[in-house]
């Protein structure tokens, strides 16, 4: 195996276990909604953690169908400009370039970011697989009745995402001066908008903050 | 009907993430568009964070999470290992709740 698969293995790892954790909770929150096979379907071909939980929290509230797909997608609604951010890094046959896109998750992302607006596709494809082993497998066990796992928060488990992508944003800001700038009007951005808005919005309404680069550096 | 929203769902994230890697792979952008690209992971992960710590559904809420994210914020600075940092705070946010629950 190369080295740079092994890398994005390691690097991705730390995620694995809260992932897994966070699919427990999709489980056993969506197998009364969906039914069992349903709910653990859609961790394996959806794939996506923002999206699924959005459409449960729409149905579990008395939420109607097209408003929780509605809702689902406004969640994923980032990965369209982080595809066209990702798109100059890939090379290939356009199946080929949509496969490395697909495997695109928040962490294989910034994993991937090498700066000067490249990304390493072994990296985003490589970041992948444990994530994916995580989510549907924590998934498995939330449906199975693993209910005395359901509730992450009791281990602290939860906290371990913002975490781990503090570890990847510090390294990010020691970069071009404008990140630093940048990351404080994102953060104001979701602050401002997470009680006003849907979930989902905040993050997209924040990486939008990046239009700033469009400014020539003073 | 719950067919219908996983195969909405399934098809509709794997065209956001796909529709830019089809059109706009491999093609060179101009500067400007550099400089954002360069710009959006930092935006993200902020974005990630404020939202994984400080809100719950659509509720802006101050717990745990921001005391445990300020130990991991300290450990990572003067460069701990990534997953000490990350247990650490979730003993410091277990420890919490187990206190006050």
């Amino acid at each position: 195996m190369s080295t740079a698969r092994s890398a994005a293995l390691r690097a991705s790892a730390p995620l694995a276990l809260p992932t897994a954790a966070l699919g427990v909770t999709f489980g056993v929150l969506a197998a009364p909604i969906f039914g069992t096979v349903p709910a653990l379907l859609m961790s394996a071909i959806v794939w996506s953690g923002a999206a699924q939980f959005g459409a449960v929290s729409v149905l579990g509230g008395g939420g109607s169908m097209p408003l929780a797909m509605g809702t689902g997608l406004l969640a994923n609604a980032r990965f369209l400009p982080m595809g066209f951010a990702l798109a100059p890094s890939l090379n290939g046959s356009p199946l080929r370039r949509a496969g490395t896109g697909a495997l695109m998750v928040d962490a294989s992302f910034a994993l991937a970011h090498r700066g000067e607006g490249r990304f390493d596709p072994v990296t985003v494809v490589w970041s992948a697989p444990l994530q994916y082993v995580g989510w549907v497998g924590g998934t498995a066990a939330g449906v199975a009745g693993a209910t005395m796992l359901a509730d992450p928060g009791r281990l602290g488990l939860d906290v371990l995402f913002p975490v781990f992508y503090l570890g990847l944003l510090l390294p990010e800001l020691r970069g071009p001066s404008r990140r630093l700038v940048v990351a404080g009007l994102s953060a104001l951005v979701a602050l401002v908008l997470i009680p006003v808005v849907p979930e989902g919005v905040p993050v997209l309404a924040a990486a939008a903050t990046a239009l700033l680069g469009l400014k020539e550096p003073s | 009907m719950t067919w219908v929203l996983v195969g909405v769902l399934a098809a509709g994230t794997l065209a956001l993430k796909t529709f830019g890697p089809i059109v706009a792979g491999g093609v060179q952008p101009p500067p400007a568009l550099v400089r954002v690209i360069d710009l959006i992971t930092p935006a993200l992960l902020t974005a990630l964070i404020v939202v994984s710590t400080f809100s719950d559904g659509r509720a802006l809420v101050l717990d745990a999470r921001a005391a445990g994210v300020a130990v991991g914020v300290v450990l990572l600075l003067v460069r701990v290992p990534m997953v000490v940092a990350m247990v650490a705070a979730a003993v410091v946010v277990a420890g919490i709740r187990l206190l006050v629950s």
